[in-house]
């Protein structure tokens, strides 16, 4: 099952004040009426997609609590929703989210070695964060690319035919462009115009 | 000859925007049907078509739509299904990258038959890219007047959303879709009621996949008659086949129904044979929840008969000695692959993808999946395999949705035709033939 646990109390506060800006609600607003009246709930996948980006690349209980009140439902219909499905990260993540596909397609075409070199290049087991904050390692099902196997996904940008020399490159470049922001173009907002 | 139906276009450069899929005769169909067709004309069209649902069931469309209600009086909905998440199927992300507006056309007609005004198309949120590729091509839609209001100067208004998943294999499934398009968890509702009745937001729904609609378009311009000329008895038209594995050329390949599976997996045109020059082993010939076949079998029937890529040549004999097309997710496996690997790491999906609502489906996907891990890691029991069967048969059958079943049988067929394997690994697990993989036992299971 895909539940996952939520580790923080349920009342945890972070220090961060939440509230997406104009521009960002415009976009919600947008979004909402795309169904019908009444159905506002409907909203929900996207918008978390669109918090989880903008706020802190993890879904905080802040974070949830204040998508139920954009949408006017209650708190637990958002956290069951986020304990759902994988996308959603409900623990602090690093800044790069690299999620591995382990599913029998690419594990044929040498995706296991690949996860292995990973953990050995990052130092890290599956499922940790760089002591850095740079990378989260994670092991996901098939993304759907298995003819480009074996792949990976980073913050949803896909890498195909994956090699460890295309992994070393892959790193270095993620490393040098550590503290830039993150194009605006490749945003979850700017997909929903 | 090779006759395509859905790729036929997709090298022309810039077909991804309006103008020039216009300029190919993109979007045909919908001035033909609007101006010149009722909507049960062009379902009528549909069912003529023989035309079967590419997300994997293979119902005939036509009659899916013919069962809408239409004496509610609610709102009716179209649902694109774009979840796509079957390991070994890539071929509607290709579809929707490569010829979005093909899908949009597909859907305009199919909401006019339908007498829906509103259409969303669901896509699973891994393809985040692929949903900013369908909002631009449906506001081009909308601003040449194919979408919106009084299209074409006609009285029918449709609108289309892109909805994103968030990662669930579950979501694929129709009625957990229309959950998740809800807002809420991917939950399987029990049926009757079909969507066709109750749907999304307890309105009359149809739920079809990306391919299924894109064929529209040709056959409410071409008819039904022309496109059921393609392919061969109850297996009309063409069909689109994702190809990986360890195979020469992975990738998407339009087929016309009825080509043998032995020149799809040999000829330069198509996978190209098995890759290195080594013999093969195996194919799971339609996305991983359908039996996996050994070489012996997938090219030749039981029977002797030359085995053909169709719903009902690659179904003969049934699950003894046959398989299903599914959704076209063809999956081919070397000398070298461990089965028993291979069916483990099915399992743990599978176990990792169930919505936990039924027990035979959320507890038996784990005990298979420990079981086969006890298996591949040398600890296994004679007995275990037996055990493996005896799970798998009990999940079938006994759960809300097919996800149970796509389950079972990845596993029992692995049994059936690969038994020794299984024994080998309980008996002499250092044997393993591929040592290459279990070197990697190690890797963290998450
Ligand atoms: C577990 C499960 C996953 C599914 N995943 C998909 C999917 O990703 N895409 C799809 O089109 N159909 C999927 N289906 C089939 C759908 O339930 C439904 O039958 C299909 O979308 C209907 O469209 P069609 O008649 O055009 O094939 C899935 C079914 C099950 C049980
Ligand atoms: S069969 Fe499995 S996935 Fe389907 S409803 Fe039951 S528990 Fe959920
Ligand atoms: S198995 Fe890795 S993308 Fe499908």
């Amino acid at each position: 099952m895909l539940d996952k646990k939520i580790n923080h109390p349920l009342h945890a506060k972070t220090d961060i004040p939440v509230r997406f800006s104009e521009e960002t609600l415009e976009r919600v607003r947008k979004i909402i009426e795309r169904y019908p009246a009444g159905k506002q709930k409907s909203a929900l996948l996207p918008l978390l997609h669109m918090a989880q980006e903008e706020f802190l690349g993890y879904l905080s209980v802040d974070v949830m609590d204040y998508i139920a009140s954009l949408l006017e439902i209650q708190p637990i219909e958002v956290y069951e929703v986020a304990t759902f499905y994988s996308q959603y990260y409900l623990d602090p993540v690093g800044k790069n989210v690299i999620e591995i596909c382990r599913t029998g397609p690419c594990a044929i075409c040498g995706g296991e070695a690949i996860q292995s070199y990973l953990e050995q290049k990052l130092a890290i087991k599956t499922g940790e964060t760089t002591p850095d904050g740079l990378f989260t390692l994670k092991a996901v099902e098939c993304l759907g690319a298995c003819g480009s196997a074996p792949v990976m996904q980073v913050n949803t940008e896909f890498y195909e035919f994956l090699t460890e020399e295309k992994i070393d490159h892959i790193l270095d470049d993620l490393r040098r462009k550590s503290s830039e922001e993150k194009p605006e173009a490749s945003k979850w907002k700017e997909k929903f115009f | 000859m090779e006759r395509k139906i859905l790729l036929k276009n997709v090298d022309v450069p810039g077909i991804r925007t309006f103008e020039v899929y216009r300029s190919t005769g993109g979007y045909d169909s919908v001035e033909k049907a609007l101006k010149k067709m009722t909507p049960d004309e062009v379902v009528e069209e549909v069912k003529m078509s023989g035309l079967r649902g590419r997300g994997g069931a293979g119902f005939p469309a036509g009659m899916k739509w013919s069962f809408i209600d239409k004496k509610s009086g609610n709102p009716r909905y179209l649902i694109c299904n774009a979840d796509e998440s079957e390991p070994g199927t890539f071929k509607d992300r290709y579809l929707m990258e490569k010829l979005p507006h093909l899908l949009i056309e597909g859907m305009i007609c199919s909401c006019y038959a339908l007498g829906a005004n509103t259409g969303y198309i669901y896509v699973r949120g891994e393809y985040k890219y692929i949903i900013g590729i369908l909002n631009q091509a449906i506001l081009e839609a909308y601003e040449k007047g194919f979408l919106g209001k009084n299209i074409l100067g006609t009285a029918f208004n449709l609108d289309i959303h892109v909805h994103s998943g968030a990662g669930a294999y579950i979501c694929g499934e129709e009625t957990a879709q229309i959950e998740s398009l809800e807002g809420k968890r991917g939950n399987p509702r029990i049926k009757p009621p079909f969507p066709a009745v109750v749907g999304l937001y307890g309105c009359p729904t149809v739920v079809n996949n990306v391919e299924t609609l894109a064929n529209i378009g040709f056959i409410v311009n071409n008819g039904g008659g022309e496109y059921a000329k393609y392919g061969v008895g109850k297996s009309t038209g063409t069909k689109l086949i994702s190809a990986c594995g360890n195979i020469n050329n992975p990738g998407v390949y339009e087929i016309e129904l009825g080509l043998s599976v032995r020149e799809f997996l040999y000829d330069p045109k198509y996978c190209g044979g098995v890759k290195n020059g080594k013999e093969l082993k195996a194919v799971i010939a339609g996305g991983s929840s359908v039996p996996i076949l050994p070489a012996s079998l997938i090219l030749k029937t039981a029977a002797g008969e030359e085995r053909l890529m169709t719903y009902e040549s690659l179904a003969d004999g049934g699950f003894v000695s046959g398989t299903m097309l599914g959704s076209g997710g063809f999956i081919v496996y070397d000398e070298d692959a461990c089965i028993v690997r291979n069916t483990w790491n099915l399992a743990r999906f599978y176990h990792h993808e169930s919505c936990g609502q039924c027990s035979p489906c959320r507890e038996g996907t784990g005990w298979m999946e420990s079981v086969l891990h006890r298996i591949e890691n040398g600890h296994g029991r004679t007995k275990d395999i037996d055990l493996l069967v005896s799970i798998a048969s009990k999940i079938e059958g006994n759960t809300i949705c097919p996800l149970g079943d796509a389950a079972a049988w990845p596993i029992a067929s692995a049994i059936r035709h690969f038994r020794h394997e299984f024994e080998e690994h309980v008996l002499h697990p250092e044997k393993c033939i591929n040592s290459t993989i279990r070197q990697f036992d190690d890797v963290t299971i998450s």
